[in-house]
């Protein structure tokens, strides 16, 4: 159950600058929606290349980390502190947010393709920032659907509608699609809890094999996917994040009691 | 059977019985209106014009003020209801002046349309010197029409799922561009949906119009299509006579001798006009949707 003595406890890993290349980092962020603190407490650190878990309970704040980090809360939340990015505090009003949302994208819980095809999602947000040389269009399409490993299966039917497709193939064709900006980091909020098992585990091959190229950070509720998957964890508990380090050490010798009690099942 | 089972299928069997009543209500008044009334109409119905003493008259140039009035109605209200619901969906916060807003277009939705069309008399034909005038009907048209519009095209937008927002902000898209290019076309087929609902409540609207459009309809010369000749069929300034007007109008005072045969026909095309407006409603939107997703 719940160890209220060690509530206050937290375990947060640092790296050490000198040696390791970090592309995200949050200093003293806050998050409050109203007046109500939802989040604090959690000066993670995110190293190139690598995919981290962010893992909780339901309400534990980390969906709200997540969304922090490319100011999807903008309207939403008040976010205060630091959210550096390539060294640069992006959580500044002069910062352009929409630069910010096109180098670190995002994959939302539910697939949400747009009401058009699947090439039309894809080149929507290029031809909006004035890219129109169909040639141009046609490779991006491919490139990234081959990224998001769905190519094989939607490349006879571009132009059908992307919203007639499967659940899975959907949530990759949107991976695409975030993928065609060009960002370096790649945000998933609980990606596959709309899949099935068998969607479920092609979308984590395809997220291996995308850490070759992205950051990649991953809400996630399923704990067997963040031991799978993640190079790195945080556990996220009522608002902070008590406990980030190496997602091994995370599920066989976490530091603290709380997080013990949750990567066990003892709680959450 | 035990008796809750049986009290149930009871109140099962009541209210089948109130909704076969109501279908019954309609296929009654339909299949009266059609029995009557579509003997009557033939081509020669459909394209003559209408005579006042004799025998033999049609309803065609009403038909055509019909038809002119609904587009010139829609052309005028479609962009207000658009950019209104936009910004009561997507912008507007939930205060005090957004809720006057809503309360004013469910106050304007309610107001009697003899009452909208005695305020377009006023308003357009006197104060604006508008006279009994297509643009006169049009306009008074259009404050019926808006409020009805404004709420279709909201509901279609407010059913657009936040996710589809989301995905769009996701991408480094402004709101605007979001909803420009992403709700609006989501919410297409509820919209196109909508307008046709209202094209056919608008169709069938008589009392907005009696004092505003005018309740004659001089004859109009279809080889003339410059719309600033009074007799050209485009010209917004001529009175226009339509055709929910002209059933009311013969009904009331008409002394051809064939008035029966003209008012059943004229009923029998009106209500089969709203009807097709109603069926393809939900047909039409379905399949430029299914146009529109397919293609680039």
């Amino acid at each position: 159950m719940l160890n209220t003595k060690n509530k206050s406890d937290r375990f947060i890993y640092h790296f050490n600058p000198e040696e390791t290349e970090i592309t995200m980092q949050t200093k003293n962020l806050e998050v409050y929606y109203g007046k109500s603190l939802a989040m604090h407490n959690a000066d993670i650190q995110f190293q190139k290349n690598t995919i981290t878990a962010l893992i909780g309970p339901s309400g534990s704040g980390k969906s709200t980390y997540l969304r922090s980090l490319n100011r999807m809360n903008d309207d939403i939340a008040t976010v205060k502190g630091q959210i550096l990015y390539q060294g640069v505090d992006i959580n500044q009003p002069k910062i352009d947010v929409y630069e910010v949302r096109r180098r670190i994208g995002m994959v939302f819980q539910r697939p949400n393709p747009f009401a058009k095809s699947i090439y039309g999602n894809i080149t929507f947000a290029l031809e909006r920032r004035g890219v129109h040389d169909k040639r141009v269009l046609d490779e991006v399409v491919e490139k990234t659907l081959k990224q998001a490993a769905v190519w094989d299966q939607v490349k006879d039917n571009l132009h059908k509608s992307a919203q007639s497709l499967s659940g899975g193939q959907a949530q990759r064709v949107c991976i695409a699609r975030a993928l065609a900006v060009e960002p370096d980091v790649l945000l998933l909020d609980e990606p596959a809890s709309a899949l099935d098992p068998v969607s479920t585990q092609q979308l984590e091959q395809t997220l291996r094999e995308l850490k070759k190229d992205y950051t990649i950070i991953i809400v996630t509720h399923n704990m067997q996917q963040a031991a799978r998957l993640s190079d790195y964890t945080v556990f996220f508990n009522l608002g902070e994040a008590i406990e980030y380090n190496k997602t091994r050490k995370i599920f066989t010798r976490p530091k603290i009691e709380l997080t013990d009690d949750y990567v066990s099942g003892n709680f959450g | 059977m035990n008796q809750t089972q049986k009290q149930s299928q009871i109140a099962i069997l009541i209210l089948r019985l109130i909704a076969a009543f109501v279908v019954l209500i309609l296929a009654f008044l339909i299949g009266y209106i059609f029995i009557t009334g579509l003997p009557n109409v033939s081509w020669k119905f459909l394209t003559s014009p209408a005579k006042a003493f004799t025998a033999g008259g049609g309803i065609g140039v009403q038909l055509f003020n019909s038809i002119y009035l609904l587009i010139l109605a829609m052309i005028i209200s479609l962009p207000i209801a658009l950019g209104a619901s936009i910004y009561l969906s997507e912008y507007a916060k939930d205060n005090w002046f957004t809720s006057m807003i809503r309360t004013a277009i469910e106050i304007l939705s309610s107001l009697p349309s003899v009452v909208v069309g005695l305020f377009g008399f006023l308003l357009f034909v006197v104060q604006f010197n508008y006279g009994f005038s297509i643009i006169s009907g049009a306009l008074t048209l259009t404050i019926f029409n808006l409020p009805l519009l404004t709420r279709n095209i909201e509901e279609s937008l407010a059913s657009v799922s936040d996710d589809q927002r989301q995905g769009g902000l996701g991408l480094g898209l402004s709101k605007y561009e979001t909803i420009v290019h992403i709700v609006v076309p989501a919410a297409l087929p509820g919209i196109i949906s909508g307008v046709i609902l209202c094209s056919g409540r608008v169709f069938g609207e008589a009392a907005a119009l009696i004092y505003t459009a005018g309740q004659s309809a001089p004859a109009l010369n279809f080889g003339d299509w410059n719309p600033f000749n009074i007799d050209s069929p485009l010209s917004p300034l001529r009175p226009a006579e339509t055709l929910a007007v002209h059933i009311w109008k013969i009904n009331s005072e008409g002394i051809m001798p064939d008035l029966t045969k003209v008012s059943s026909g004229s009923a029998a095309v009106l209500v089969l006009a709203i009807l097709i407006f109603n069926l393809s409603a939900r047909y039409v939107g379905r399949k430029i949707f299914e146009k529109m997703t397919s293609m680039n």
